[in-house]
C-alpha cells in the first residue's frame, strides 16, 4: 500500500474500498488499466465488510457469512496491479475529473480518464426530540465499533426504528454477548400492506430466508414492541430514557443508550459537488444520482456504483461495481473488454442481486413523522436550528434549502447537510406544499471533507505567486 | 397576457433588487424579473464586505451615497442583514506600498474625500493585532464593514415586494424589445410591458445591452471565495490586500471568510463554476503567511459567484446612450455589493426625476461607444 499516488494521471480512479469500489478496482486492474483505488478507512472493506482484514471478531458466525464473503475481493484487489491507498479523504472532483486527496495530512491532486464513484450509503437522519442528547447514537456508529473494535453496549440499551440493518445490528450485537433491553419498531403497519405485492419477489430473493432468521434469532432475546409512532429521547443533558406511543400505550423505557436506525440513503455529496445531476426517489425517499444502466452519470467520465447510485445492498453493490469497470473497460481498453465477463451476464447478475429490493424499500419506508419533526425538534445540529425555524423563514419567504441559508446558517455547518440535508428538503416541501423535486437540495461545494488551512497552503505553487496582481 | 407596470427591472441580484424597492419608495409599481431566485449569483455569495476604501475615484462618490443607506439599513429593510460597522484595514506588506498608500490618500484628501485614513505599524496592531510584524501600516475606512450578502439581497426583494413590486422568480426575461413607447419582456407565457426598462442582469447584462445595439466589454468571471471552520475571535475589521490578492473577514461565530479575487472558471449556461485549487493555495499560503492563528484552522467550504466585470472594472450605471426608457445597471467587476444600496437610489432617482445629486458621469455606457462586439 502507497502512502502518495505514484502518477498525477490514472486510466481509472475509484472512491471508495466497499464492495463496488472493490469491485471496480478488481475488474478495471485485471482489464490493465491503470487503476487508483481511493478509501478514507484503515482497511478495504466499506461498512458492510468494514475492518475485514483487520477485525478482532474472529468467530466467523458472530459477524455473519455475508461478512466474510468480503474477503475474497480484498484477496482478488490486493493481488492485482492497482494501487490502493487508505486513509485517503477525496475532498473535491470537478467535471474535468480533477480529483484532490488528502492523505496524512498532504494534498495532491490526480487527474483520472474515469472516475467511479463507489461512496456507499449514509444512515438516514432519524430527528425525533432529544436526538442530539449524548447517550443517543445511529445504529451504524455502533455497529462500526463493534466490528473495528469488538466493543458492544453494555448499559441499559435501546434500539429504535427499522429496516434490514438494525435487525442485522441487534443480532451481531447479541452474539458478541452485548445487551438490548428493548426494540422499539417503527415500522409503519400500513406498509405491510403496501408491500404485499412485491412479496413473491422478496420470498424467493437471497435476502428472505436470511432476514427472517435473524429477525427470529434476535425476537428470542429481546422484547419487541411494534406500530411504534411517536419517539422521544429524553434526559438532562444525557440521555435517561426513551418514550414511546405503540397503539394506545405510551410507556418511558429508562435507557444509558438508545440506537437510531430508519435506514440508509445514498452518500451524494462527492458527486452534487462535482456537478452530477440527481432526482428526488419518491420510493426511496432520498436523493439519487440520474444514471444509465452502466452507471455513467451527467458528467461524461464519472459512473456511479454501490449504493451511492441508489440503494441496492452489498451483492448488488459487487455487480454494479463491476458493470461501471466494464463500461470503463470497454471506452478505454475495448480489445480487453471482450475477454471479459459479457455486459448481458452482469446486467443478468444485478437484477438477481437487486430481487426483492422494492419490497424492502416499500415495507421499510420510514413514517413521515419520523422524517418530518416540528416544533422544537432540531433539525441541523451544527448550527442548531429547530422546525420551528425553518417553517417560519419559509412563511416570510425562504423557498428552498439555498434560499434558507439567507435567513438560517442550515447546512453551512461542518456536516455540509449530511446529517440535516433531506430532512430541511422534506420539511420545505411540506411547507410549500410542494415536492421535494421542485423544493431542491443544497449545493454542495469542495472541500467535501474540511482540509486545513495549512495544508491547501502547502500545495504546489503557480505562476501567481509570482505574478502579483495589483487590484483587490 | 400582456401585463402593464411602471418599470421593468431583469435581474434579481442587490442592484436590480435595490432599484426595485427604491421605485417602489417613489411610489411606483415595478415587475422585478429573476431567472433563478433573489441572490442567486454573486449578490447572495459575495464576500460581503461593505467597503469604500480603495475604491477608483469614478465611484468613491456613490460609494459614500451607499455608506449612509447601508448605516440606517435595518429602518429601510426591517432587516439589520448582519450588518456591522468594524471599518477595513488595507495592509501594506512593506515600504513601498505603504508609499503608494500615502500619495493616494493625498490624492483623496486633495479631492474633498475624507473616508481613508493613513495609519501607521502601531495602529495597525491596534486595529489588527494578528497581523504579521513585518507590516509597516496601511490605510483605514472607519466606517467600513461588512454584512451577509444573502441576507442582504433577500431583505432588499421581501421589502421591494412589500411595497408593490412585483417579483417573479425561476424564469428567464426573453424577448426583450421595444414596441411603440413601451419595452416589452417576455417571461414564460406572461408579457410585461413599461415605459422603463432597467438592466440589472450581473453577468446576463451584457448580453441584454449588445442585443438593443448598445454593447460593452464586459466578461464573466467568478471570484471564489472559502470559508474555515470557527476560530477563536481574534480580528474585528476586514482586512485587505493589494499587492497579493487577498480580503479576509472573520464572522461572530468565529468562522473565517477568505477572499481576494482569485477566479473560478464560470460556465454561466449551467450555472455553474469550476474551482481553481491552485490559486485558493495561494490565497492560502497568504493567510498561512500573514496570520499565523490561523495555521490550524480548517477549510470548511469553497465556491465563486458568476457575475460581469467590464474592461476598465468600473460599473455600467446610467441611462441608455441609444434609447429612452432604458437604464443599465450592471459591470460591478468584484465590487458592487456595497453600492447596491446607493445604486438603486441613484437609479430611482434617474427614471423617477431625470437626475441625481450623486455624481455619477464617469460610470455611463456612452464611455464604450466605440467598442464594438
Amino acid at each position: 500500500m502507497n502512502a502518495v499516488p505514484q502518477r498525477d494521471a490514472y486510466d481509472v480512479v475509484v472512491i471508495g474500498a466497499g464492495p463496488a469500489g472493490l469491485a471496480a478496482t478488481a475488474s478495471a486492474s485485471a482489464a490493465g488499466l491503470s487503476t487508483l483505488l481511493l478509501d478514507e478507512n484503515p482497511g478495504p472493506g466499506g461498512q458492510v465488510w468494514r475492518a475485514i482484514a483487520s477485525t478482532p471478531v474472529t468467530a466467523r458466525d458472530q459477524l455473519g457469512a455475508d461478512y466474510w464473503a468480503g474477503a475474497e475481493l480484498v484477496g482478488e484487489v490486493r493481488a492485482s496491479k492497482a494501487e490502493i491507498i487508505h486513509r485517503a479523504t477525496v475532498w473535491s472532483l470537478d467535471r474535468h475529473l480533477e480529483i484532490g486527496i488528502s492523505v496524512g495530512g498532504a494534498s495532491a491532486f490526480v487527474k483520472a480518464r474515469r472516475v467511479i464513484l463507489a461512496t456507499g450509503a449514509l444512515e438516514r437522519p432519524f430527528p425525533i426530540p432529544g436526538w442530539t442528547l449524548p447517550g443517543v447514537m445511529t445504529a451504524g456508529a455502533a455497529q462500526t465499533m463493534l466490528k473495528s473494535s469488538a466493543l458492544v453496549p453494555d448499559g441499559r440499551t435501546v434500539i429504535a426504528g427499522q429496516g434490514p440493518l438494525l435487525w442485522l445490528l441487534a443480532a451481531q450485537i447479541l452474539r458478541l454477548g452485548g445487551r438490548i433491553d428493548r426494540i422499539l419498531d417503527t415500522t409503519e403497519r400500513k406498509n405491510y400492506l403496501a408491500a404485499l405485492p412485491h412479496a413473491f419477489a422478496f420470498v424467493t430473493s437471497p435476502y428472505f430466508m436470511k432476514g427472517l432468521a435473524m429477525m427470529r434469532e434476535v425476537k428470542a432475546k429481546v422484547p419487541v414492541t411494534t406500530g411504534v409512532t411517536e419517539l422521544t429521547a429524553a434526559g438532562e443533558g444525557q440521555l435517561a430514557g426513551v418514550s414511546y406511543v405503540a397503539g394506545n400505550r405510551r410507556e418511558t423505557i429508562p435507557a444509558d443508550l438508545l440506537l437510531l436506525h430508519q435506514g440508509v440513503v445514498p452518500n451524494v455529496n462527492l458527486a452534487m459537488a462535482a456537478g452530477v445531476e440527481h432526482r428526488w426517489d419518491e420510493l426511496q425517499l432520498c436523493w439519487s444520482p440520474v444514471i444509465n444502466g452502466d452507471g455513467g452519470t451527467s458528467i461524461e467520465g464519472i459512473a456511479i456504483a454501490g449504493d451511492g447510485a441508489g440503494i441496492g445492498g452489498a451483492n448488488a453493490a459487487v455487480v454494479r461495481g463491476r458493470i461501471a469497470a466494464r463500461a470503463a473497460i470497454e471506452a478505454l481498453a475495448p480489445a480487453a473488454a471482450a475477454k471479459l465477463t459479457p455486459m448481458t451476464a452482469l446486467k443478468a447478475a444485478l437484477a438477481q442481486a437487486e430481487r426483492g429490493r422494492a419490497f424492502l424499500d416499500t415495507l421499510f419506508r420510514p413514517a413521515r413523522q419520523f422524517r418530518i419533526p416540528a416544533d422544537d425538534t432540531i433539525v441541523c445540529r451544527c448550527e442548531e436550528v429547530t422546525a420551528k425555524d425553518i417553517v417560519d423563514a419559509v412563511a416570510i419567504g425562504a423557498t428552498g434549502p439555498n434560499q434558507l441559508k439567507a435567513y438560517r446558517r442550515t447546512g453551512m455547518g461542518p456536516c455540509q447537510g449530511r446529517l440535516c440535508g433531506l430532512t430541511v428538503t422534506e420539511l420545505m416541501a411540506q411547507a410549500r406544499g410542494k415536492t421535494p423535486q421542485e423544493i431542491g437540495y443544497y449545493r454542495l461545494r469542495a472541500p467535501v471533507k474540511p482540509i486545513t488551512l495549512a495544508e491547501l497552503a502547502a500545495m504546489p505553487k503557480t505562476d501567481d505567486d509570482v505574478k502579483a496582481v495589483v487590484r483587490g | 397576457m400582456t401585463r402593464l407596470a411602471d418599470a421593468i427591472i431583469v435581474g434579481g441580484g442587490i442592484h436590480g433588487c435595490s432599484t426595485a424597492l427604491h421605485l417602489a419608495l417613489a411610489g411606483m409599481k415595478p415587475v422585478l424579473i429573476e431567472k433563478d431566485y433573489a441572490g442567486r449569483h454573486a449578490s447572495g455569495v459575495n464576500a460581503g464586505g461593505v467597503r469604500q476604501l480603495a475604491r477608483d475615484v469614478a465611484e468613491i462618490p456613490l460609494s459614500i451615497r451607499s455608506m449612509g443607506i447601508w448605516e440606517r439599513i435595518e429602518e429601510l429593510l426591517d432587516d439589520d442583514c448582519s450588518f456591522e460597522s468594524h471599518g477595513q484595514v488595507l495592509v501594506a506588506e512593506n515600504e513601498t506600498e505603504l508609499a503608494a498608500y500615502r500619495a493616494r490618500v493625498a490624492e483623496l484628501n486633495a479631492l474633498g474625500f475624507t473616508h481613508e485614513e493613513l495609519i501607521d505599524g502601531a495602529e495597525l496592531r491596534r486595529l489588527v493585532p494578528a497581523v504579521a510584524d513585518t507590516c509597516p501600516g496601511g490605510v483605514v475606512s472607519r466606517r467600513d464593514g461588512a454584512a451577509n450578502p444573502a441576507q442582504t439581497t433577500t431583505a432588499f426583494r421581501r421589502k421591494a415586494e412589500l411595497l408593490g413590486a412585483t417579483v417573479r422568480e425561476g424564469v428567464a426575461a426573453s424577448n426583450v424589445r421595444r414596441e411603440g413607447d413601451l419595452w416589452c419582456v417576455d417571461v414564460g407565457a406572461d408579457t410585461y410591458a413599461a415605459p422603463v426598462l432597467v438592466n440589472a442582469a450581473g453577468a446576463w447584462a451584457g448580453r441584454i445591452a449588445a442585443s438593443l445595439g448598445e454593447p460593452v466589454p464586459v466578461e464573466t468571471v467568478a471570484p471564489m471565495l472559502m470559508i474555515t471552520s470557527r476560530v477563536p475571535h481574534f480580528i474585528d475589521p476586514v482586512v485587505i490586500l493589494r499587492g497579493r490578492k487577498l480580503s479576509f473577514k472573520q464572522f461572530k461565530n468565529g468562522t473565517v471568510l477568505i477572499g481576494g479575487g482569485h477566479l473560478a472558471t464560470p460556465d454561466q449556461d449551467r450555472n455553474e463554476t469550476v474551482l481553481d485549487w491552485k490559486s485558493l493555495a495561494v490565497s492560502a499560503r497568504t493567510v498561512f503567511e500573514l496570520f499565523p492563528v490561523m495555521r490550524d484552522a480548517t477549510i470548511m467550504r469553497a465556491w465563486a459567484g458568476i457575475e460581469a466585470r467590464t474592461k476598465d472594472e468600473l460599473p455600467v450605471l446610467g441611462p441608455s446612450a441609444r434609447h429612452a426608457g432604458l437604464y443599465h445597471q450592471f459591470g460591478f467587476s468584484l465590487h458592487g455589493f456595497q453600492l447596491g444600496p446607493g445604486a438603486g437610489a441613484v437609479m430611482a432617482e434617474l427614471i423617477v426625476n431625470g437626475g441625481t445629486q450623486t455624481r455619477i458621469g464617469d460610470l455611463g455606457i456612452d464611455r464604450f461607444r466605440s467598442f464594438t462586439s
